[in-house]
């Protein structure tokens, strides 16, 4: 314990003087990256248009009310793309994620020394790159359209699934799994009776949470062209019709807190 | 020996009658009404999404030679004919993720202690999860666009849109954490006398410690790869390369900037680890 002494007196410090140093020289370090940083923002922005900010953002907030109300009529087709786009695309990534989990898991995979790197660097590469991204390569080379935004929310979601699921399947009480293999169940019958029964609620929590998830992303992935209500609004802001703009983001926001509710109920009957 | 054998015969009835029926795997639904309900459900809204689903197959079909020549093209990524513009895009948004994670965690502090109903009175309570709540519906592209529109082209917009994006996340997992904290630390620092502030730095504050630190590295995680896709809408970053290169049909040098991405996450991850191991 660092006790400092003032005058023959013995007092408590919380950290030895070596130890102020180095954290003070952290701090010191932390501020100048922090500065640095800024300014290299602060140079590249043009302050005249922040300083005109206040005007603009109220000239924007008077031009987007009311809301275009009427326009609903025109928004039930993107909004039923958007929810295809979402419980497809999840559909299509449990799929694929369940057989690269079982590949990753340690004390499932056929081979750590070379299946399981391959079955990590997928969910690794997969996890990193946003949908939005995904979007725009799946449009280079499929065209615009629906079919793009599912195959996109697809792969983006493959690794968030496989990760979690792998570490669910790493996380099973392996005598469950002894007492099927010891009744001469075949490889299959232990995965099926043993293994896939233990994870199976962590397996449903994982595809609403994943699928709630998807709801908010397949509502921007048109932004890109990739179908659904994103591109209504991009179309709007294209053409600078705000009060349109205003109501897509409500269904948008409305759209977003309806599938948490739903996730969230789902998820507290299963758990 | 009849006896002996009635006995067996009569003994395996028995057991056939005590067992009743074959053994079947439990359902995962148990309810056999809401079990249909759920598959049959199902079912109608795979056909009815299916049916409206227009898939060009023809298009996909031409699109699968330019996928393979991605492919290809991620065997041999491109660093270097565009060196500049890739170095410029991923220094702009390491910088954004840097100075939105520190004014971010700053800020979401604060928040989080307010949004922490053990600790904050009810008005400030609703308020801060009121800022929680927005933050967390509105998604980093919207509010990018937004932002841009109303602070111009430029990496000010990806920092404010992080920053905000930051407070969502950051504070309602502190504030979720300190309401599952031990209640009677905190009040033991309280009864020795001490002040709100001593309050908190001594008897929250090494309690949720470890968890925001956590924490934190994991939203510099989410930051930098959010920062990736801010640059579509003009607000910052390697994105704007990225979608040139896509536009030009430049998979050589598409697949050298996601790569990049990838090397970057993982960096980040395993820094993350690492930190969070020595913090736990």
């Amino acid at each position: 314990m660092p006790v400092s002494d003032n005058n023959g007196f013995a007092v408590w410090r919380k950290r030895s003087n070596r130890q102020a140093l180095v954290l003070w020289t952290g701090w010191l370090i932390g501020f100048a990256v922090f500065m640095y940083c800024w300014q290299r923002i602060s140079e590249a922005t043009t302050w005249f248009f922040v300083w005109d900010a206040p005007r603009i953002a109220n000239d924007i907030w008077t031009r987007a009310t009311p809301p275009r109300w009427e326009y609903i009529t025109q928004l039930g087709r993107p909004i039923w793309d958007t929810l295809n786009i979402a419980t497809m695309g999840t559909l299509i990534a449990l799929c694929l994620a369940v057989p690269v989990a079982f590949l990753a898991a340690r004390n499932t995979t056929p081979s750590r020394l070379f299946i399981r790197p391959i079955a990590l660097l997928i969910i690794v590469s997969t996890r990193s790159i946003n949908s939005l991204i995904w979007a725009l390569l799946l449009i280079a080379i499929i065209g615009p359209g629906v079919f793009a935004g599912i195959v996109a929310i697809a792969i983006r979601s493959i690794g968030f699934c496989a990760k979690l699921l792998y570490e669910a399947i790493e996380e099973i009480d392996a005598t469950q799994v002894e007492a099927v293999t010891a009744t001469g169940a075949s490889r299959w019958q232990v995965m099926a009776y043993g293994i896939v029964p233990q994870i199976m609620p962590a397996f449903a929590g994982i595809a609403v949470f994943r699928w709630d998830i998807n709801i908010r992303e397949s509502t921007v992935l048109g932004l890109v062209g990739a179908g659904g209500i994103g591109l209504q609004l991009s179309a709007s802001l294209n053409v600078l019709a705000w009060p349109q703009v205003s109501l897509i983001l409500l269904v948008i926001l409305a759209a977003v807190v309806i599938s948490e509710w739903v996730s969230a109920k789902v998820r507290g009957a299963i758990i | 020996m009849t006896t002996f054998a009635d006995g067996v015969l009569h003994t395996h009835r028995e057991l056939d009658d005590m067992l009743g029926r074959r053994w079947r795997k439990p359902r995962f639904v148990k309810r056999p009404w809401l079990r249909w309900v759920l598959g049959l459900g199902f079912l109608a809204y795979l056909i009815a999404s299916y049916t409206t689903v227009e898939v060009n197959w023809n298009r996909v079909y031409e699109g699968l030679e330019r996928g393979w020549k991605f492919v290809i093209a991620f065997a041999s990524p491109d660093f270097f004919s565009r060196s500049s513009d890739i170095w410029d895009g991923m220094v702009e948004s390491v910088i954004m993720t840097v100075a939105a994670s520190v004014v971010g965690i700053a800020i979401s502090i604060p928040i989080g202690l307010g949004a922490a109903r053990n600790i904050a009175p009810l008005p400030v309570y609703l308020i801060c999860r009121g800022i929680v709540a927005v933050s967390r519906a509105l998604q980093e592209i919207i509010v990018a666009i937004l932002l841009v529109a109303i602070f111009g082209f430029g990496p000010l917009a990806g920092f404010l849109t992080l920053s905000f994006a930051t407070i969502g996340f950051l504070s309602k997992l502190l504030a979720e954490d300190i309401e599952a904290m031990d209640k009677v630390q905190a009040e033991a620092v309280r009864a020795s006398g001490s002040s709100w502030l001593q309050w908190i730095n001594y008897g929250v504050q090494p309690q949720v410690m470890p968890r925001l630190i956590g924490l934190s590295m994991y939203r510099i995680d989410i930051n930098f790869r959010e920062s990736a896709i801010l640059g579509l809408v003009g607000a910052g970053g390697i994105g704007a390369t990225l979608n040139t290169a896509f536009d030009r049909y430049e998979y050589d040098t598409a697949a050298a900037i996601l790569i990049l991405i990838i090397v970057v996450v993982m960096a980040l991850e395993y820094l993350s680890g690492i930190i969070r191991a020595k913090v736990q």
